[in-house]
């Protein structure tokens, strides 16, 4: 059939399963709106506040679903709107595509209205993108474009889209898209054999899963492995619900905020198996004092990651949930009660704790929220001390129950996430954690919680401070708070909520904090829980800067 | 230590500044650098020499096959491949040193291509060392201007 470019895009996102797009009108894609009109019964189009805001949400729609996510922005500063948004994505291995318009392609070039070099601007920080200069490649662009989203690691991918590329037409013939390829592995019997062979001649292996196991789908498999070779698992931040915490082998986050325990276990171990993790600087802060007698077996699908941050004495590059289910059946069963004895008593020794002071605890907000939500709620972060404190006190069982922008730390990721999250997963409420600095950047998608009437809830940390950064000034720059404080900003949150329509509580008490949280969830429509708590609550245990992860503080202990 | 690589990517737009960029932001030097078609219309060739050790280089090769657009990383490793560069060479050349630059010109076997009243350009090709060696015996004559191509390389033999 004879469609133009716009109807040919759409066309395209039906064919690839997409029902869902979250965006931002402008000059250059309203031949893209005008087509969305045409189609609005087939692809239900969400208008966020800001294009941030649209970039988060097909972010936290592919975290929570492992579907691609799709945003669309138009040219110029809708497309470097989404650019953190994109480059949150490709740090956590997101599959998004963003749709952008641009001017026409005869004034490409030419310093137009709203022209940017859209595809320039986002090269570092996508998969791959493209710009479509001929209507004739656009449908296998978007095909193309939606492949490499999904296919081996995923991650984000940017199709630019001039404006008369949108209005010219072509024919177009419906194809079957094409199965995402996760499969990149060339593993043997042999190295499956090797790897076993290592792994039943360790005494003390730990297990360090990250964002991939939840990427691959592979938790079942990881649970498994678990089983037979009897060791403990520590996780990264991307790595949490890939694992569930109530395993007694979960040992919890390891690194800067890590748990005594996993840090402790990490310098103890022989043997360091990671799946689907990326030994980012912020699990092994100082790389020559990690793990420093354990060689390393590395399963993880994107070859690049071998030996990059860390050495490693064997590596299986390839899926790894299929790699696990290769694994599984020939390893050989193990028992080693002496180290997770070992586990038990560092757990026992340091449980994640915090002091009761009658005010109102950060920790025992998220606590309760765990307690009240974990059943039913998907729980998203900001970035900030209520993030950390959210990978601590948060219990999360199940893969994509858990969202927060790991490796960019990207404040104001959250309520967009929650929003694409909520869309995602119909009548599931979606808890957004975050602290007064993030909300008060990107609290705009409120408006668009309550627009589409989403039960979303925004639970604010709220130390009238940038908490984070204000604990590194306490801690390393001898409490020269330099513009960290949030205390001249009189912002009241909950009028603030109410004049978008949201329903909104005060908590200043511990007695408040079940009925706010109980409440809310019964709302089913978007609510703002404002915590207020002392600025001067820190995150421990924490790793100073330049040292060995085994040299964490603990609370107090300074 | 020098290492020499040739990069296979797709022969359209935009395709350099990719492999460039991912250079650069990873910090990776580069020395000198060449592209230009390949066997395959398909494909241009973009041949990299760069210095690093083979962890650095490892990681690069990993890092360039991810790119899309990129078909194949091969390293060429000086025992087996040819290394070559072309070089421009513009001398000052009176009368009376005319003759002592065409001899050297003839034991590098450089070609003479543009003289005038007050200079000689001469084209040479070669390796790194054969280049260097003839632009230090140039010296003494006064380079007005070099121009490299970079250095471009292909496996010997058989070796595809």
């Amino acid at each position: 059939m004879q469609l133009n470019g716009a109807e040919i895009l759409l066309e395209c996102l039906i064919e690839q399963g997409t029902d869902t797009i979250f965006g931002y009108p402008g000059g250059a894609v309203l031949p893209i709106y005008d087509a969305l009109y045409k189609y609005k019964d087939k692809i239900n189009h969400y208008l966020t506040s800001h294009e941030q805001g649209a970039s988060h949400a097909a972010d936290g729609y592919a975290r929570s679903t492992g579907k691609v996510g799709v945003c669309l922005a138009t040219s110029g500063p809708g497309a470097t709107n989404l650019v953190t948004g994109i480059a949150t994505a490709y740090m956590d291995s997101s599959p998004i595509v963003a749709i952008t318009g641009n001017v026409s392609v005869p004034m490409l070039g030419k310093d137009s209205f709203q022209e940017v070099d859209t595809t320039g601007i986002t090269m570092p920080i996508t998969k791959h993108n493209f710009i479509v200069k001929d209507v004739a490649d656009l449908a296998d662009t978007i095909r193309r474009a939606f492949h490499i989203a999904r296919s081996g690691r995923p991650g984000p991918v940017l199709v630019d889209i001039p404006k008369d590329v949108a209005t010219a037409e072509c024919q177009f013939s419906p194809q079957t898209p094409s199965p995402a390829l996760r499969e990149s592995t060339r593993v043997t019997p042999q190295q499956l054999n090797e790897a076993a062979e290592l792994i039943h001649a360790a005494k003390k292996p730990l297990i360090y899963a990250g964002g991939g196991v939840i990427a691959g789908d592979a938790t079942a498999e990881l649970i498994e492995f678990v089983k037979i070779i009897d060791a403990p698992v520590c996780v990264s931040a991307m790595g949490i619900g890939g694992f569930p915490d109530s395993d007694p082998h979960n040992v919890g986050m390891i690194g800067m905020h890590g748990t005594a325990t996993a840090n402790s276990l990490a310098t103890e171990c022989d043997f360091l198996i990671a799946i689907g993790a990326r030994f980012s600087d912020r699990v092994i802060s100082n790389a020559k004092r990690f793990a420093p007698g354990a060689k390393v077996l590395h399963i993880d699908i994107d070859p690049a990651e071998i030996n990059k941050n860390i050495d490693t004495v064997f590596s299986l590059v390839g899926d790894v949930k299929k790699i696990l289910s290769l694994l599984n059946p020939i390893l050989q069963k193990n028992d080693r009660a002496a180290w997770t004895g070992r586990m038990n008593e560092l757990k026992a020794k340091f449980p994640l704790g915090y002091k009761e002071s009658g005010l109102l605890k950060p920790q025992y907000v998220i606590q309760r929220l765990s307690e009240l939500a974990r059943d039913k709620a998907i729980f998203v972060t900001e970035v900030g001390q209520h993030q950390m404190w959210s990978c601590h006190y948060l219990q999360i069982d199940r893969p994509r129950r858990f969202i927060t922008s790991g490796g960019l730390g990207t404040m104001g990721f959250g309520l967009g996430a929650a929003i694409g999250a909520a869309v995602a997963n119909p009548g599931t409420p979606v808890v957004n954690i975050s602290g007064d600095g993030c909300f008060r950047m990107n609290n705009i998608e409120l408006a668009t919680a309550v627009e589409y009437e989403l039960p979303v809830i925004e639970v604010i940390i709220n130390n009238h401070a940038l908490g984070m950064v204000r604990q590194w000034q306490t801690m390393f720059y001898d409490r020269r708070y330099s513009q960290t404080s949030l205390h001249g900003k009189t912002t009241d949150f909950v009028k603030l909520a109410e004049a978008y329509g949201a329903t909104a509580f005060n908590v200043t008490k511990p007695v408040e904090v079940d009925d706010a949280i109980n409440k809310a969830l019964a709302l089913g429509t978007p609510c703002v829980i404002n915590c207020e708590i002392s600025d001067d609550e820190r995150v421990f245990p924490m790793v100073p800067p330049g040292a060995g992860i085994d040299e964490y503080v603990l609370e107090g202990g300074e | 230590m020098r290492h020499v690589l040739s990069i296979m990517v797709e022969n359209k737009a935009g395709v350099l500044g990719r492999v460039v960029g991912l250079f650069s932001r990873r910090g990776y030097n580069i020395d000198s650098l060449s592209v230009g078609a390949s066997e395959d219309i398909r494909y241009s060739r973009i041949t990299v020499s760069l210095h690093g050790d083979e962890r650095v280089v490892e990681q690069i090769q990993k890092q360039l096959a991810k790119l899309i657009d990129v078909h194949d990383v091969t390293e060429l490793e000086a025992e087996s491949a040819l290394y070559r560069e072309l070089c421009l060479v513009k001398v000052e050349a009176n009368a009376a040193a005319r003759s002592d630059i065409f001899n050297i010109a003839t034991v590098f076997r450089a070609n003479i291509i543009d003289v005038s009243v007050k200079t000689i350009t001469m084209e040479l090709t070669g390796d790194l060392m054969k280049m260097n060696a003839f632009i230090e015996l140039m010296k003494p004559y006064g380079i007005i201007e070099i121009a490299r191509t970079g250095l471009t390389a292909i496996s010997r033999g058989g070796k595809q």
